[in-house]
């Protein structure tokens, strides 16, 4: 069952003023359950606008959006508790943070969804052992902590909600490429073991192509393709055209093609590119 | 959403009465308060209400606009108006019924009142609709800047304002991102009792204190690399000159005010 579903979903701010501008424009799109989706689209597409009608932040100016089978909106009292399926991270997460301890932080999803507090206490060191905070870190104060480890307090608060869809908004942005590794890192392994749906916005193709079993591609306020990374990245010259680009790895590839070195399949990752040379040159 | 909030009210435009020089648009906002309340006969007044309904029409605010300035100091307008309306007992009686007693001066006056304040608030927005904020405290500093002799930082006070003026902006949208970072948390921030509600606040203003603070250092270092040093020997890329329409401007109000006094002795 799709575990996302939106229906003839349209948002425009501003609506009624000089300053008018569609963000969504009829979006129809189904994610199902467990599916790690990367979303690209260049800065404006409507991406950010988007997700946040995911957990109903945004009401859509029209159209329907349904989590888990039941439609945001339909019943106002409801709303909050549906928001708790879906846990959003925005950008730059770590500039929401609070309270007094790292600890008290990450409760703060869960004591707001009411639960008790043994679970709480269970939720929180399991989250902040899965994004690798120690748990001496618990009792200092978040401003104490670096970059790096702040942006994974802030992760960690939304992942102790245990919501069934994660979204993250460029969780990597800003960090070095060591950081950048650790936090997509854990990403993959919090979807391995949860196998909870990750929809993951990213402006690194690299990012994307390694990690989502689906790509959703934004452009102009609308969905330009949903499908897998194999099929979205055959498409490089129109990708290029909206302004994105294909992984390097693809780009060597189809250069490589141009040359009339025939390979038949799309390479998107470097440990698939590299294979399928090796095989290649055993062959000859 | 607490995004559409206006924050000042500038509506760009290349009227006559834009291009004045604000410093002059402050003073003769100025010279329109006292006029108002010079004119005390009722073709005084009238000449006060035909000078602002010129003054709109020459820049071309649209009409509306006068409404939503008004809108905000209704209750004031109303209270006015009721409290001379009843407790001014002199001249002749109109109405009476039991405590209540209402006279002819009881109405004039009450009249004159909610004219008068209509008018000085319409006048006033005038000054905020035609100059920007940033403008408006260029003018303010140079007008101030005499008090410099008796030591008073006036420069620093109005760098402070622009700043003020120019970081609102931004906070709103921080406060917006915050918000909403927040609320996906689960954070209910729209039911519950006032003090609940208030609480609830602690998760936006803690984060809002401490990117304000971060902000405010980055600034001021931002500053202090491209060598500011206070007002002293600063030289401005935007010289406030008057010119033509200014001088227009002042023979106009001076015309009006005239008309106001000489209507004053003669009536």
């Amino acid at each position: 069952m799709a575990v996302i579903k939106t229906e003839n979903l349209s948002y425009v701010y501003g609506e009624g003023t000089p300053f008018r501008k569609i963000a969504v424009d009829n979006v129809n799109i189904e994610i199902e359950e467990g599916e790690f989706v990367g979303v690209i689209g260049h800065t404006g597409s409507g991406k950010s606008t988007l997700i946040q009608h995911f957990n109903g932040l945004l009401r859509p100016t029209s159209g329907k959006v349904f989590v888990d089978g039941e439609e945001l909106w339909k019943d106002k009292s409801k709303l909050r508790a549906l928001r708790f399926k879906v846990g959003l991270v925005f950008q730059y997460p770590e500039y929401q943070l609070f309270e007094e301890t790292v600890y008290k932080d990450i409760a703060f999803g869960p004591t707001n969804m009411g639960l008790s507090r043994d679970e709480i206490d269970r939720r929180v060191r399991e989250t902040a052992r899965m994004v690798g905070l120690s748990p001496s870190l618990l009792e200092k104060s978040p401003f104490d902590l670096s970059g790096g480890q702040k942006r994974r307090v802030a992760i960690a608060g939304v992942m102790a909600m245990e919501p069934k869809v994660l979204i993250l908004d460029e969780p990597a942005s800003g960090l070095d490429p060591k950081g950048r590794e650790q936090i997509l890192g854990l990403i993959r392994d919090y979807h391995k073991t949860t196998r909870n749906t990750i929809l993951l916005i990213s402006h690194s193709m690299e990012d994307v192509a390694k990690h989502s079993s689906k790509i959703l591609v934004m452009n102009n306020a609308q969905v330009f393709c949903y499908d897998t990374p194999q099929r979205v990245f055959h498409r490089a010259n129109e990708l290029e055209q909206m302004g994105l680009a294909v992984p390097q790895i693809t780009r060597v590839f189809n250069r490589l093609k141009a040359r009339g070195i025939s390979i038949d399949e799309d390479v998107y990752t470097v440990d698939f590119g590299r294979k399928l040379l090796l095989e290649r040159l055993k062959k000859e | 959403m607490i995004k559409d909030i206006t924050i000042g009210q500038f509506f760009p435009g290349k009227s006559p009465v834009h291009r004045m020089d604000p410093r002059v648009k402050i003073v003769l906002t100025m010279v329109f308060i006292i006029m108002l309340f010079v004119a005390d006969k009722i073709w005084g007044l009238l000449i006060g209400i035909a000078f602002t309904v010129f003054a709109y029409a020459i820049s071309r605010i649209p009409g509306k606009m006068i409404l939503k300035c008004l809108k905000p100091i209704v209750p004031i307008i109303i209270f006015t108006a009721v409290l001379n309306l009843f407790f001014i007992r002199t001249g002749k009686k109109l109405f009476e019924a039991g405590f209540i007693l209402i006279t002819d001066d009881g109405v004039n006056t009450a009249v004159f009142m909610v004219v008068r304040i209509i008018c000085l608030i319409v006048g006033t927005s005038l000054l905020t609709y035609t100059t920007s904020p940033i403008d408006l405290t260029d003018a303010i500093e140079r007008l101030l800047s005499p008090l410099k002799l008796i030591k008073v930082p006036v420069h620093e006070l109005a760098m402070m304002m622009t700043i003020a003026l120019r970081f609102i902006p931004t906070l709103i949208e921080e406060t917006d991102k915050i918000m909403s970072a927040q609320k996906a948390r689960g954070a209910d921030m729209e039911t519950g009792s006032i003090v609940k509600r208030a609480r609830a606040l602690v998760p936006v203003l803690i984060p809002l204190f401490v990117s304000s603070f971060r902000r405010a250092e980055e600034l001021a270092l931002a500053m202090e690399c491209r060598c500011y040093h206070g007002g002293e020997g600063r030289t401005r890329m935007k010289q406030l000159k008057v010119s033509c329409v200014d001088f227009v401007a002042v023979a106009v109000t001076v015309v009006f005010f005239a008309g106001i006094i000489v209507i004053n002795h003669l009536v």
